[in-house]
């Protein structure tokens, strides 16, 4: 197996999974635009108090963040798994494991990317400004890779499970909880004035992990799925 | 006089074995729970800063260390049954979560009742106690994979990798409080330090904890025979071999 091979394998499920993606804008648009409205409801639900907003900004944030993620998980898997595509790239020469980590990048940067991109914005929605705003980006943008990464995982394991939609939730968020504490805990960190460099590591190193491990687990799950 | 101890990785030859072994694994364990309650109860001396509400530990702990040496016995049977596709692997992988899941359960139960009078909260959102929390729901996790999946094998399989990934939240748990300059106090037993504590709370704090080991091991083995016998249905409930083997042989 060359590294060419693999790359081109890599890349043209990316370049695929992202044309798949812009036939159906709205699919991809949905969980942003849940994103907005689920941060939109506390301000209506606490009350307009800038001071509280300000302190439960972070965590609404990242908690709606999660939660996006978790609704397009769905769609890594299920729709290669009906039509039979995914019993294709079980197949192919190249280690299933890559291909999956070229999937969870596509899907990453359909949903999640696009949350990293608006997330200035609803920062400004909490009274956050400043240093605290570009934490809360680059925080998602270090997390949100992650949550991919892992929602991976729970996407293949409920492949074609029964109430898969609610299962994978149950499976995922508890090892979503790492991430969201560093996550939130950076954007307060830095709220407070000590910084949030600490968190942001943390972030990096779940990262770091998720990308080296979480493939594994998804392709060992894929081909349970699929046997 | 050597034994062919593979033998009894066939679930038919473990089925009289279990079946043996419960009674022994039981009464040690209902025995040294007694003596570690009574222990605990009347020997140890009062807590000269806690007062009396500190005799909790005497549960509190070993349940906490079960919870998470259940999980990773139970992450190690699912990975030996993922590596060497054995189907009593999963079974024992199986049999363990619920009562993992208890003992996690009852660790928190039993931190609640000891934080309210020290604390003076039921709950703290403490790095240990949340990811304890997220123990509990690993080992729902674990199970509700495994109970929503028809296809036997595609269950074990699946709940198998699932507990293998949520291996990661164990020594996140079990350093929490190194880690993190939390509420919750530190270990007061450690392997490099040693004790910080009285002679007798050790003493009945390890006999609590072998009895809890204990009785962790004839539950499981009685829920893994309930299982091989759903599993394979099984026409008897009997002990003797020679008539399970005829019930297998006429199937």
């Amino acid at each position: 197996m060359n590294r060419s091979s693999m790359w081109e394998a890599v890349s043209g499920i990316v370049k695929r999974d992202l044309l798949l993606a812009m036939r159906r804008r709205s699919d991809a648009a949905m969980s942003v635009f849940f994103l907005v409205i689920v941060a939109s409801l506390f301000p209506l639900g606490v009350g307009p108090e800038p001071a509280v907003l300000r302190t439960i900004g972070p965590g609404v944030l990242w908690v709606a963040a999660l939660l996006a993620c978790l609704l397009s998980l769905s769609r890594v898997f299920t729709a290669d798994y009906v039509d039979g595509s995914l019993e294709q790239m079980v197949l192919v020469p190249q280690p299933l494991a890559v291909l999956v980590a070229g999937k969870v990048f596509a899907h990453w940067l359909i949903s999640g990317l696009p949350v990293v991109l608006l997330s200035p914005l609803l920062g400004l929605q909490f009274g956050l400004d400043g240093e605290p705003l570009g934490v809360l980006a680059l925080s998602l943008l270090l997390g949100t890779p992650t949550l991919s990464m892992i929602g991976a995982i729970g996407a293949a394991l409920v492949l074609g499970v029964r109430g898969s939609g609610l299962l994978v939730a149950l499976l995922v968020l508890p090892l979503y909880v790492p991430v969201l504490i560093f996550g939130a805990g950076a954007v307060t960190g830095s709220m407070a004035g000590v910084g949030g460099e600490a968190n942001l590591s943390l972030l990096g190193a779940c990262l770091v992990l998720s990308l080296f491990l979480a493939p594994w687990a998804t392709a060992a799950a894929l081909r349970i799925a699929l046997e | 006089m050597s034994v062919n101890w593979s033998k009894y990785s066939a679930p038919m030859a473990f089925y009289p074995l279990a079946g043996r072994l419960i009674p022994w694994f039981a009464v040690v364990a209902v025995v040294l729970m007694g003596v570690g309650l009574y222990m605990g109860f009347f020997v140890a001396p009062t807590d000269f800063q806690q007062g009396e509400s500190y005799r909790i530990i005497f549960v509190h702990v070993p349940a906490a260390w079960m919870s998470m040496f259940l999980y990773v016995v139970m992450a190690i049977w699912a990975g030996v049954g993922m590596g060497l596709n054995a189907r009593l692997s999963f079974m024992m992988a199986q049999a363990i979560a619920p009562t993992g899941a208890m003992f996690t359960f009852l660790a928190l139960l039993t931190g609640a009742m000891w934080g309210k009078p020290t604390w003076g909260a039921w709950w703290v959102w403490d790095a240990r106690l949340t990811s304890e929390l997220i123990l509990l729901f690993q080992y729902a996790g674990v199970m509700l994979l495994r109970t929503s999946i028809d296809d036997m094998r595609r269950a074990d399989r699946s709940s198998a990798v699932f507990s293998l990934v949520g291996v990661v939240n164990v020594p996140i748990i079990y350093f929490s409080v190194q880690w993190w300059n939390t509420l919750h106090q530190g270990a007061s037993v450690s392997m490099s330090t040693g004790s910080k504590m009285a002679a007798t709370m050790l003493m009945a704090m390890l006999i609590m904890t072998v009895a809890f080991w204990l009785y962790s091991i004839a539950v499981i083995l009685a829920r893994v025979r309930c299982i091989v016998v759903e599993r394979d249905s099984l026409p008897v409930w009997d002990e003797k071999p020679a008539v399970i083997q005829e019930a297998v042989e006429a199937r």
